[in-house]
């Protein structure tokens, strides 16, 4: 049965009629088209779908609909503000910090909800927060480096 | 949308300069079927606004390969790599390739390429000369603009001299800029694919949105190998918008959303035949033992294996095997197909655009000019998209529905079901070292489940013998290449073996190899990798828990030396740090290279330590990433990567070479941690703990 929705995407108040219980990624990448956001494994082992929902990073194949209703969901395209990267971005840029890529917008939305929280961390720190996202290519050691300098870049913001 | 603003841009400028060929009609082909066309039309498009298109096709998987080939093409034009636009992998617009595997874009695309530039900067020299009225000589040219050195204000540009031109020309007659004078190669340039990825603008195979698309899930057979016969889709019908499309035994439930597509073929109960082997994870080195048996044949055989085994004061048998292993991209296969006007068009993952083409086309009995391939990014390949079951399931599909775009994207138990394997295998090598010297006098090895490739490193040897099975079919689920194919198995077995004979005969694995290796380079790669990691090298166990392998693919060569801590309580591994020295030659691409390397190295950890296809009959019992164990970032040490200097050497393949010792390294780490040899790969804890309940306590 579809139900109507209504929930913030990337800043922005949107209302989509699709089941309760459909799947955000879905809604996300077929109804929005909104396609930066991944599908690795759609059971929440892989973190390709990483999406924030009131800034906690969550898997968006494992989030339903409905759980955002209300919600604030912030995918990798609202990252960007007028067109200037996001700090975590423009870091794995300049440590090019993929390979294939596949990984990315999940990798950069689950350091985000991290760093936000905590810019200061350790790498010990860094290494939990992102141990439920995987890079198949190997990009690992780059990734860390990369949250560790936006972090360092984020030192005061908000 | 960078392609399609590459070809308007290449299509609105009528009048373009390297066009023999116009954008959108026939496909370019070769003079000879598989080979490279001669005509550097065929690569460089120079458009009449100065920009220059480059097309390809190889495939950007991650590697690197839209970089590394905009550099050669920006080097010999003086240009940013930027002012490069690069279109790869479509059949239609881009010159017959190879496919993109083997570590052969640098080996065999890039001379080439580097070739087409080379007669292009000739050919627009050659004009501008005319156009200014000053010989070749007294031109120089950087950023699309060309001028007289000694009056810098007689210029002209790209642009203007392409300017209702045609050429044509071939390869071969002018040689590429010398290494000495070259600005960009060896740099570390941006990469081309950094601003698209870290946005969530690439658009891999399904992401594309194509109107109207129909999302089609197709009913798997329960184990590998088996065919269906009957099917109820009567609950599915009933599902709004579901519709069925049959070809044979391909049956796929179709709908405008892929996840109710999804659920809906849950609903569909189909009966299957076809035997499944009896044989399963655990029996399977037995299995291939046997069955490759009759078989085995004798590769490569030098000297006296009985006289040698006389002379040896230390003899080793050793059994080494390794499970079977996804290539677990993280983009499972993705395709969408459409069959429009007599043609099919697919738009792929994949690594290989022109063997997809021709499997579609033979699959669908189309001429292959009725096929075209178009390459997206790719979510990762490893060898396992060389082929494409799924892209000839979309186009079987899309065949029935003409006019209509279908997307098949296998979920991950259907990426992990139907993947083609590193093959499972077994390798027995049985060999001694004298007492003295420490020379090899004997090395007996057999494989079964792969092949003997590059299972011989330059290590002298007085005898040696090498067999390999002939048998066809001998594995009982589907296998394919995975990243260095044969060469990591038998580097596994080679570099392990030779740890355990240097520990018998008190010897240090570094010495031992000092004494055995025959070939300048790798000794000196040698030296550097010890030296580097700042290993004082001395008879294993040393408690240190520091391994050594050597090996190579092709003439990439690699040194790797491994530290890990073992958890004698749980069998657990810990890599602490991993370095590799890797020589492959003029390394153009540096950054690149490096992060080929550093991926590698992170994905064989995953190897050697966790990763393992389980099965039973034909039945895959992993189906996700709950049970089949990627490494995470936990899992990861302080990784280190040198480069030999050696520019004089033709640049190799770096996609695989790093890949080959990791796993013996490891192993042989564990060794000197422990005194437990683990000879199978991946050495999960279990296996670990197994181990060193053999090890003989003093
Ligand atoms: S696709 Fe959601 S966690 Fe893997
Ligand atoms: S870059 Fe390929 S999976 Fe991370």
């Amino acid at each position: 049965m579809d139900a109507t929705v209504s929930f913030v995407l990337n800043g922005k108040p949107v209302t989509v009629k699709n089941p309760h219980d459909r799947m955000l990624v879905w809604v996300l990448r077929d109804e929005l088209g909104l396609t930066g956001t991944k599908v690795g494994c759609e059971a929440g082992l892989c973190g390709a779908c990483t999406v924030l929902v009131d800034f906690e990073a969550v898997p968006s194949c494992s989030t339903t609909l409905g759980d955002v209703a209300g919600k604030s969901v912030l995918t990798i395209e609202g990252l960007a503000v007028d067109g200037r990267l996001n700090p975590v971005q423009e870091a794995f840029r300049e440590h090019h910090a993929f390979q294939c890529g596949y990984c990315t917008s999940g990798m950069i939305m689950a350091a985000w909800a991290f760093l936000k929280k905590k810019p200061k961390a350790t790498k010990a720190e860094i290494v939990e927060a992102m141990e439920g996202n995987i890079c198949r290519c190997g990009a690992h050691v780059r990734i860390l480096d990369a949250v560790e300098s936006a972090g360092k870049n984020l030192g005061g913001v908000r | 949308m960078r392609r399609r603003e590459l070809l308007q841009g290449f299509a609105a400028g009528a009048l373009t300069f390297f066009f023999t060929t116009p954008v959108g009609s026939a496909p370019i082909v070769p003079t000879r079927p598989g080979t490279y066309p001669e005509d550097f039309n065929a690569y460089l498009k120079i458009s009449a606004d100065g920009r220059v298109g480059c097309f390809v096709g190889k495939v950007e998987l991650g590697q690197g390969a839209m970089t590394v080939l905009a550099m050669l093409v920006a080097e010999e034009l003086e240009l940013d790599p930027a002012q490069v636009d690069m279109l790869l992998g479509d059949t239609d617009l881009c010159p017959w390739d190879m496919p993109t595997g083997g570590s052969l874009t640098m080996w065999h695309t890039a001379p080439v390429l580097r070739g087409a530039a080379a007669e292009a900067r000739a050919a627009l020299l050659r004009l501008a000369s005319k156009a200014l009225g000053a010989p070749v000589s007294d031109l120089a040219l950087k950023d699309g603009a060309i001028w007289v050195k000694s009056a810098p204000t007689r210029r002209t540009t790209f642009g203007e001299l392409v300017q209702g031109r045609k050429m044509e020309r071939h390869l071969g007659k002018v040689k590429p800029k010398p290494l000495a004078d070259c600005t960009l190669l060896g740099r570390r340039v941006p990469r081309k694919d950094a601003l698209a990825k870290v946005s969530g603008a690439a658009k891999y195979a399904g992401d594309l949105r194509l109107p109207g698309t129909l999302h089609a899930c197709i009913l798997r057979p329960p184990a590998q190998g088996q065919t269906l016969v009957t099917a109820d889709t009567s609950t599915a019908e009933r599902v709004p918008g579901v519709r069925i499309v049959r070809d044979g035994t391909l049956l796929a439930v179709v709908h405008a959303q892929p996840d109710t597509a999804r659920k809906a073929l849950a609903l569909v109960k189909g009966t299957f035949e076809g035997a499944e082997p009896d044989v399963d994870d655990v029996r399977i080195y037995q299995y291939l033992v046997d069955k490759a048996a009759p078989g085995q044949r004798v590769v490569i055989s030098r000297g006296d294996l009985a006289a040698g085994e006389k002379r040896a004061a230390t003899v080793v048998e050793g059994e080494y095997r390794n499970a079977y292993e996804s290539h677990a991209t993280l983009e499972p296969h993705t395709s969408v197909a459409k069959w429009e006007e007599g043609r099919m068009t697919v738009w792929a993952s994949t690594q290989s655009p022109f063997v997809f083409r021709d499997a579609v086309a033979e699959a669908l009995k189309l001429g292959q000019d009725k096929v075209r391939i178009i390459a997206q990014f790719v979510g990762g390949g490893f060898g396992g998209k060389l082929v494409g079951p799924g892209a000839i399931e979309a186009a079987r599909i899309a065949r029935q529905v003409p006019g209509v775009p279908i997307q098949v994207a296998w979920n991950r138990e259907e990426d992990l079901f139907l993947d083609g394997y590193r093959p499972a295998a077994v390798v027995k090598i049985r060999s001694g070292l004298d007492a003295g010297r420490g020379a090899i006098t004997f090395w007996d090895s057999t494989v079964a489940g792969v092949s003997q490739g590059e299972a011989e490193l330059s290590y002298d040897m007085q005898s040696n013998r090498y067999q390999a099975p002939t048998v066809p079919g001998l594995h009982p689920l589907k296998v394919g290449a995975w990243r260095a194919p044969n060469a990591h198995t038998n580097a596994f077995a080679r570099e392990s073996q030779l740890d355990a004979l240097a520990a018998k005969a008190g010897m240090d694995p570094v010495t031992l190899r000092r004494r055995l290796i025959t070939d300048a380079r790798l000794l000196r790669l040698l030296d550097l990798a010890v030296e580097t990691f700042g290993w004082e090298p001395a008879p294993g166990p040393t408690g240190r828990g520091i391994g050594l392998a050597c090996g190579a693919w092709r003439q990439g060569l690699v040194v790797a030396v491994a530290q890990v801590a073992v958890d004698k309580a749980t069998g657990k591994v810990r890599v602490e740090h991993f370095l590799e020295a890797v020589d492959v030659g003029l390394v153009v691409n540096p950054d690149g290279a490096r992060q080929q390397v550093e991926g590698a190295i992170t994905m064989c950890i995953g190897q050697a330590l966790s990763e393992e296809i389980r099965f039973k009959g034909g039945r895959i019992l992993d189906k996700n990433f709950d049970t089949y164990l990627l490494p995470r970032f936990s899992a990861i040490p302080r990784i280190q990567v040198v480069f030999a200097e050696n520019s004089g050497m033709a640049t190799q393949g770096i996609g695989e070479p790093p890949v080959v010792p990791v796993a013996a390294a490891l192993a042989n780490a564990v060794f000197d941690a422990t005194g437990a040899r683990v000879t199978h790969v991946p050495f999960t804890p279990a296996r670990v703990l197994e181990a060193l309940k053999r090890v003989p306590t003093k």
